[in-house]
């Protein structure tokens, strides 16, 4: 089948998902936001590779930070960057997906970045483009649905590099609600072709899809067990609207069970670092503790992840 | 025109309620088979057709269109050697009317292409609250009754089983649990847990097809199950036809050749509902099939460009079938190595018995009713090539072996290509 991120050459147009990207294009990508890391510390933090280029940011489902992140990154590239809040304008008064992408098509963007409550949403986006015969045109997913998050993937396996250096030795936890988040499988996805040597998924039943096995991963129902002696512990949010409905009996419940907590964490390599993609909620699924010791590397997450969006939107500008 | 005598020369006659299949000539006469073989005495054609190189049986029966526009839908039907097609009650309005179900009666016999046969609604509305006036609704011409793809309750379920039981109509469910399957757009598997979509488990089958059993064989109500997706749901209609349970049911074409890997990157012309399954489980329905457990359906559900150019989880369910309802059939006898006069048995005189209708054979004095197709002629779906008004088709740009040359409806051709 036909991989819809990648042209004829095997380069990334799109960045859809991590799931189908080689282990050497995950690494270019990585590599090539290690040089970008420096930028930001300079005093003009600006390099001119987007100069002239339109980046749309367009975020059907709300998220400041994110769309903060990007907008942040493509400012250090030079590009001009265009804000839609496409929830409150277009989509409130019947216009479709598509029809919103022509308009902007019109105003000539040359790169969306797209986040969207349905999982495939920026699938159906580049598929259109590829009717129209726009492959100048490129699309990054910031989250679609429960699908995927791949620049979250990313800057996570930058932040498991930085620390690790090599992925092959290593045992990750990804604790939480898996069911529902796109990160978590992205970051599977990046971790099993990065050739991790476990990647173990840690949750309730109610939270797990019903086939992650089948993603590769070692499935875990208790977190002592998940969490001993591993090297990587990523926690995942758990939305609000999770915790009192039929999934999980109450958020206190679930801390007693699934929380991170320094005991919990002493189970753990000595050397672990704690993740978290943020928002955190802090006593529910990460002790402050634990959040703000020394184990944590959540903040360098963040300034990894600047550097990473340049990265991937620097490749793909190029391709 | 309409009492044309027909001889149809060479042909490959193949007749599965009859166990035919041999070189023969047909002839028609006064709208019906006259005889096979030999022709009647005194018979004279007004037209011979030679059909060498071809097979002819009986006009294919559907067990589940939609129709949405009544007369390009029932062109594709003819083109698609459908002749006769039982049309679900979910229409706009629902068919819980007996003067809307008398309309649509009106409507296709004016149009003289495919016979319709409608499902009545087995509510009001399909709204699961009350009874449908099903005595009228079977007056006005209705040959079983639906819920089609609403939900009802387990207690009105067991009246209408009751109800029904009691003027001895069929009732057909899609055995669906709304809570198992709530928000649900793709099969509880693999596909679904990588792609992050809200997974329909295959309990949501199983559970309603048990219950469904159940109430039936409490009631005596003759029930059929439409469009099956599962390997345990096909299991569970086996058992109870053992246990010489009045019960039938089907599966669609689609089911029998895709699962849930068709969904690649979320095409949502791959959305279905229910399902596309596992692998094991499209396996196991084309063994029940094989066996004669279930029937084929079309599944024939025309969807427009705005319903499909969505996020999958928000595309509209469905995929057109009548016009590819007999390729695939073909395609799935020959993968599964069952002779043709078997193969055809599903989409003929099986939907028929169902139905409780005359057709689907070339008896002798039955309604002449008959496809005339090419079993190797090769062509491509394209958008282009399709009488439907709907365009939806995970199979479009496939290549497609098997045309209809030549459908005829009482005794008239209505469609030649």
């Amino acid at each position: 089948m036909h991989n819809p991120q990648l042209n004829a050459n095997g380069e990334l147009t799109h960045l859809l998902s991590i799931e189908g990207l080689p282990r050497e294009l995950i690494h270019q990508i990585l590599d090539t936001a290690s040089s970008f890391l420096e930028v930001s510390d300079r005093d003009v933090k600006k390099v001119p590779l987007l100069r002239g280029k339109s980046v749309f940011n367009v975020f059907f489902e709300n998220s400041t930070r994110t769309r903060t992140t990007f907008e942040i990154a493509a400012k250090r590239l030079s590009a001009d960057v265009i804000n839609l809040d496409v929830t409150r304008s277009s989509t409130a008064k019947g216009e479709t997906l598509l029809d919103t992408v022509d308009n902007l098509i019109a105003m000539h963007a040359d790169m969306f970045v797209v986040r969207h409550a349905a999982s495939g949403a920026p699938h159906l986006i580049t598929e259109h483009l590829r009717r129209l015969g726009r492959n100048d045109v490129h699309v990054v997913n910031a989250g679609d649905g429960r699908h995927a998050h791949p620049t979250q993937g990313l800057l996570d396996m930058y932040t498991i590099r930085h620390y690790k250096k090599d992925f092959s030795n290593l045992v990750v936890a990804v604790v939480g609600d898996i069911l529902h988040s796109r990160v978590a499988r992205s970051d599977i996805n990046a971790l099993t072709t990065l050739g991790a040597a476990e990647v173990r998924a840690v949750g309730p039943q109610t939270l797990l899809p019903t086939a992650i096995e089948r993603m590769g991963v070692r499935v875990c129902h208790d977190l002592r067990e998940g969490i001993r002696d591993c090297d990587v512990v990523i926690m995942l949010r758990l939305q609000n609207e999770r915790m009192n409905g039929a999934l999980l009996p109450s958020a206190r419940e679930y801390f007693h069970c699934y929380g991170l907590t320094p005991a919990m964490l002493s189970l753990a390599k000595a050397d672990a670092i704690v993740m978290h993609p943020g928002p955190m909620n802090r006593g529910v699924e990460i002790d402050s503790d634990v959040a703000d010791g020394p184990q944590a590397v959540i903040l360098p997450q963040v300034t990894f992840g600047i550097a990473v969006r340049m990265a991937v939107m620097g490749i793909l500008a190029g391709n | 025109m309409n009492r044309q005598n027909l001889h149809i020369r060479n042909a490959r006659l193949i007749d599965p309620r009859n166990g035919l299949d041999e070189q023969l000539d047909l002839f028609v006469a006064d709208a019906r088979i006259a005889s096979i073989g030999q022709p009647p005495a005194g018979f004279s054609a007004d037209r011979s057709i030679d059909a060498s190189g071809l097979i002819a049986c009986p006009g294919l029966v559907d067990l589940s269109t939609r129709l949405g526009a009544i007369e390009p839908e029932l062109a594709a039907a003819v083109a698609g050697g459908v002749t006769s097609l039982a049309c679900p009650p979910d229409t706009k309005p629902p068919l819980d009317e007996p003067g809307l179900v008398e309309r649509l009666v009106r409507r296709s016999e004016t149009l003289g292409l495919a016979r319709v046969y409608p499902i009545g609604a087995l509510t009001h509305g399909l709204a699961g609250q009350r009874l449908a006036e099903m005595n009228a609704l079977a007056r006005a011409g209705c040959i079983g009754f639906s819920q089609a793809n609403e939900p009802i309750d387990t207690q009105l379920l067991l009246r209408a089983m009751q109800y029904a039981a009691t003027f001895s109509y069929a009732l057909r469910l899609r055995p669906q649990d709304q809570f198992l399957a709530r928000e649900g757009v793709a099969h509880d598997g693999e596909v679904a847990s990588r792609l992050g979509l809200t997974g329909v488990p295959v309990s949501a089958e199983t559970v309603a097809i048990a219950t469904a059993l159940h109430l039936a064989s409490e009631t005596g109500v003759r029930l059929h199950l439409s469009r099956l997706s599962s390997a345990a749901g096909v299991a569970l209609v086996r058992e109870a036809k053992r246990s010489r349970m009045p019960v039938s049911c089907d599966v669609s074409i689609h089911h029998l050749h895709l699962s849930e890997m068709d969904i690649g990157y979320f095409d949502s012309n791959a959305r279905f509902d229910p399902p596309l399954r596992a692998q094991s489980d499209r396996d196991a329905l084309r063994a029940a099939v094989r066996e004669g457990v279930a029937a084929i359906c079309s599944d024939h559900t025309p969807v427009d460009a705005d319903g499909k150019q969505l996020p999958f989880a928000e595309a509209v369910p469905g995929a057109i079938g009548l016009e590819i309802l007999l390729p695939l059939t073909l395609l799935w006898a020959e993968q599964v190595q069952l002779p043709l006069a078997e193969a055809l048995a599903r989409i003929t005189c099986d939907p028929a018995e169902i139905l409780g209708i005359d057709a689907g054979s070339l008896s002798v004095g039955s309604r002449a009713d008959i496809c005339v197709f090419d079993p190797c002629e090769a062509w491509r779906l394209t958008p282009e090539t399709l009488r439907s008004q709907g365009k939806n088709s995970p199979y479009l740009g496939y290549e497609m072996i098997g045309r209809v040359r030549m459908t005829l409806v009482g005794g008239r051709i209505i469609f030649e290509a």
